[in-house]
């Protein structure tokens, strides 16, 4: 089945089978390995990126689902030499270890202060309790969220 | 202490790529013309196979073959080995039965591979599995680890289903002390089976090349050089300088991916058999059935007291879940890294241990973050706390009477370690500021006026890391030596390419290795390019687990470096017409003592490539290697304190404050210390409050995804408060003593002996599910 798609700024048209799923396009067909997968329930989060702005795990969306949509992965939000201030946090704050989750973290992290004008630990914990980090025990996850919020604009308690 | 050197909390190299996408893990890599693997699985715990029936999946489009252990066995394949052989009480060696890496006319778990289909696509691959028609046999499945020894014969050279009964310690003496104990503390625990769970399941890629007769395998290991070690010497791949183990990337081990598994050994199999590249990458439900497990005891513990509150004496046994065969170090787990830490931070002068090693029909159980030491921990800890409230004696005052104090170092254990150094009260001290133990009882007061019950719990745990003197470990019956090799290369420009054994797969060495030789040469970190997880680049290694990294790989790394040094002041002293032993080393500079001669690093290394004005008698080039073998373990020791509160209505344990002080020795990088100890604290607390592999009594895996096997999430967890003492290890020459375990060590008997207290029970079995808390509650 025919599949157009706009990937970080860039317009995609791709031929796939009616059962391929978003993460699979992203990571097989146009080699965006950045968005990772770490179950097959949909419970871990590492394949979360965003649809239409909005994050969505990457594993239970199917291509041709997106059709049309505008889907940006941890790629498409920063370079080395310019990273988005979630990226950043995560750096600073050493809100990673082995890197595995921390894409999904990343982009649910961002959708999440994005619909918070207000934020505090505990809602940071809730927002978060879709993506599964087995590394940080998510002290230092949070403290970057709520760093980076600052920076984007929410307001932090 | 410069902005990057020891004991400065630098950022991580490694991260750039991480947080923009680019890291590069194993189902990351392709290869040209590559296949794919899906692996055939047993649906039961225990049967016979009868037929394997490959035609419908052979008939299916893009299938390439269907492999099964037959195939294997036929091309020369050997078994997986256990690498460390345990004696039984009685003299007898282990009995260790044959493990196929696939099997062939048995299965004895579910999960256990037994074939493969390989396929053009993963699509192909998972349709060929699904039409592959087995016959089995179904047999009764030996699951109750407590049953064993009196259930069904799992494997024909196998009595009892008992691979070993073990011991440790003076038995005599050990009951000679409780003979004349004042008093007796009696407790019977569970160390619940945990399943590890690194965020990336397993993966790999087999590539051959037909033209060298030479293997490639892309790989999730967290020590490479064992993998083609055991797959040389054992399986019989290939001859050692035929094999290369790429690890790339890797997404967390915790101890999981130490193991030589039968996927990665079967795709590189059938890389040459089918003349294409072979890649697998498991998926999480996979991991859950086929990774190896850990934990999963049955202890009864007594500890005898005099009528002070001193220990006499400690009793323990345990029957320990081997799963269905002997995986890479399985043996050593419940025995050596168990047995010996039974004296905790106390001296207590007689104990005993008898370890009943037995099999089952459920996947191999093997080292789990910690490693038989926080079972040791849970045993030790949970036991002193039970004894502090029936003797009614303050739970901290009853340790303090038992520490080993600072001046009792070095300190023979009865259980065969010797302690080098440690400083117990100060942790405690320290950590019962930061929780506020004063204002505990007012906390108590303010949570019973809102009907929640609140409690506190202890553990003052200690370990044995920097894995291990060699010549002790092989003793003791390791099949490998446990050093660590590195190399420093200088190159031409001045600039440093280290390699080392070590394997980091989420601690960070990128950026501690590089803080270490960059501090001891005095040149920018920058300059400094830290390379491991490649066969092909690095000499030998032993890899990471036992958090050894450090004290081990970092030590082997200071060695190489000292070895650089030395030879510069050769080529210094000629370059400055003086002699060696009159230069000087310090931040970069080789300078004749007591004059204004000097050359920088980056000029000796110049010469050293370009030796014009050069010693006749030395080399050219400044590179050196070492191997590093310590002289005794580290001992990192350390006291979690745990508050939790607990609604009785709901039966929810909530944890509102963790302390944890640990004494690691000197440290490189506090921020990536804190973060170990951060994620191990999680596990310790996913461990005593969430987490669980249950099987029923078919042998089938009823936790076998995230939806069933509570992993720990960020709104399950408090945030921690974190610090640290100081007592240097004495015999490394970093003064470290390795920091990677310590949380999933100490925080399970904190966590319960809080839970226990608050209910004002004995005992709550791991993990306290709201289920398990709200009965006890009740007094169910």
């Amino acid at each position: 089945m025919n599949v157009a798609l706009t990937v970080n700024g860039e317009a995609r048209a791709l031929d796939v089978a009616p059962n391929t799923l978003l993460v699979e396009v992203l990571r097989n067909h146009l080699g965006l390995t950045g968005t990772h997968v770490g179950c097959d329930t949909s419970q871990c989060g590492a394949c979360t990126v965003h649809l239409n702005g909005d994050a969505v795990k990457a594993c239970t969306v199917l291509a041709v689902q997106a059709d049309g949509a505008q889907i940006t992965t941890i790629e498409g939000i920063g370079t080395p030499e310019d990273l988005h201030p979630m990226q950043a946090a995560f750096r600073e704050c050493h809100a990673l270890q082995c890197g595995f989750c921390t894409p999904g973290m990343i982009m649910s992290a961002i959708d999440l202060v994005k619909n918070s004008p207000n934020l505090d630990e505990n809602a940071v914990r809730h927002g978060l309790e879709g993506n599964i980090c087995r590394c940080t025990g998510y002290h230092n996850i949070v403290r970057a969220v709520l760093a980076a919020a600052t920076q984007m604009g929410s307001r932090v308690s | 202490m410069s902005a990057t050197g020891i004991g400065a909390s630098v950022r991580r190299v490694e991260d750039i790529r991480f947080i923009t996408g680019r890291g590069r893990y194993t189902d990351d890599i392709n290869q040209p013309g590559q296949v794919y693997a899906v692996f055939l699985r047993s649906p039961y715990a225990r049967a016979h196979i009868l037929a394997v029936d490959r035609s419908a999946a052979m008939d299916v489009d893009g299938v390439l073959a269907v492999l099964t252990g037959r195939e294997m066995a036929a091309d020369g394949i050997g078994d997986l080995p256990c690498g460390w052989l345990i004696k039984s009480k009685d003299g007898t060696d282990m009995r260790q039965p044959p493990h196929p890496p696939l099997a062939v006319e048995r299965v004895n778990y579910v999960g256990e591979p037994y074939g493969v289909v390989i396929a053009n696509t993963l699509a192909a691959a998972r349709e060929g599995a699904d039409a592959v028609m087995t016959e089995f046999e179904e047999l009764e499945a030996v699951v109750s680890v407590s049953a064993a020894t009196r259930s069904a014969q799992i494997h024909d050279n196998v009595p009892a289903n008992r691979s070993y009964l073990w011991e440790l310690g003076d038995k005599a003496a050990t009951d000679a002390a409780f003979a004349r104990a004042a008093h007796v503390t009696k407790l019977e625990i569970t160390n619940n089976r945990l399943i590890p769970n690194a965020i990336e399941p397993r993966a790999a890629i087999g590539v051959y090349e037909p033209s060298t007769e030479s293997f490639t395998l892309y790989t999730t290991s967290q020590n490479p050089h064992l993998a083609r070690l055991v797959l040389s010497a054992f399986v019989k791949l290939a001859p050692e300088h035929k094999l290369r183990i790429v690890a790339p990337d890797v997404g967390g081990g915790f101890g999981s991916k130490i193991f030589i598994y039968p996927e990665e050994t079967t795709v590189a199999w059938a890389a040459r058999r089918l003349g294409r590249a072979v890649k697998w990458t498991g998926d999480r439900s996979e991991a859950f059935l086929a990774d190896a497990h850990g934990r999963d005891h049955v202890t009864q513990a007594e500890l005898a007291l005099d009528a002070g509150g001193h220990f006499l004496g400690l009793r323990v046994k345990t029957i320990a879940n081997l799963g269905a065969y002997l995986s890479t170090f399985a043996s050593s787990v419940p025995t050596i890294l168990y047995g010996t830490l039974l004296a905790g931070q106390y001296r207590t002068p007689a104990i005993y241990v008898e370890v009943d090693g037995v099999f089952t029909n459920t996947a191999p159980v093997d080292a789990y973050r910690g490693a038989g030491r926080p079972e040791a921990t849970y045993v030790v800890e949970r036991i002193v706390e039970t004894a502090a409230r029936e003797l009614a004696i303050d739970p901290t005052e009853l340790r303090r009477r038992n520490f080993i104090q600072p001046t009792d170092f070095p300190y023979q254990t009865p259980v065969a370690l010797m302690y080098d150094i440690g400083d117990y009260e100060a942790s405690l001290n320290k950590a019962l500021r930061l929780i506020d133990y004063a204002g505990f009882p007012a906390r108590r007061a303010a949570s019973h006026a809102r009907d929640r019950k609140r409690g506190i719990g202890f553990s003052c745990y200690i370990e044995a890391c920097g894995l291990a003197p060699s010549k002790l470990a092989t003793a003791l019956g390791a099949g490998v030596g446990l050093y660590e090799s590195g190399e420093v290369r200088v190159n031409p420009t001045g600039s440093v390419t280290v390699f080392t054994g070590s394997h980091s797969h989420g601690q960070g060495h990128e950026t501690t290795f590089a803080q270490i030789v960059s501090d001891r040469l005095g040149i920018p970190m920058e300059n400094v390019e830290i390379v491991h997880g490649d066969t092909g680049r690095i000499e030998f290694g032993l890899g990471t687990y036992g958090s050894r990294s450090v004290a081990v790989g970092g030590s082997a790394l200071m060695k190489a470096t000292d070895k650089v040094i030395a030879k510069g002041k050769k080529i210094a002293a000629h370059m400055l017409e003086s002699e060696s032993d009159n230069i000087d080393f310090d931040t970069g500079v080789f300078s004749v003592r007591a004059s204004n001669r000097s050359l920088t690093f980056g000029e000796v290394a110049f010469a050293a490539y370009v030796p014009s004005n050069y010693p006749l008698d030395l080399e050219p080039g400044l590179s050196e290697k070492a191997f590093y073998d310590p002289t005794n373990f580290t001992f990192p020791a350390g006291a979690h304190i745990a508050e939790v509160e607990i609604d009785p209505e709901t039966g929810v344990v909530v944890v509102v404050n963790f302390v944890a002080v640990d004494d690691f020795g000197k440290v490189i990088n506090p921020m990536i210390v804190e973060g170990q100890v951060h994620g191990g604290i999680a596990q310790g607390i996913g461990q005593a409050l969430l987490e669980h592999g249950i099987y029923d009594e078919t042998g089938q895996l009823i936790t076998g995804s995230y939806m069933d096997y509570c992993m720990p999430r960020a709104d399950d967890l408090p945030s921690f408060i974190v610090d640290t003492t100081v007592t240097a290890c004495t015999h490394n020459p970093l003064g470290v003593k390795g920091c990677g375990e310590a949380g999933a060590i100490g925080a399970p008997a904190a966590i319960m002996n809080a839970v226990t207290d608050a209910i004002g029970i004995k005992d709550v079995v791991m993990p306290a599910t709201p289920e398990r808390v709200w009965r006890a509650c009740r007094g169910e």
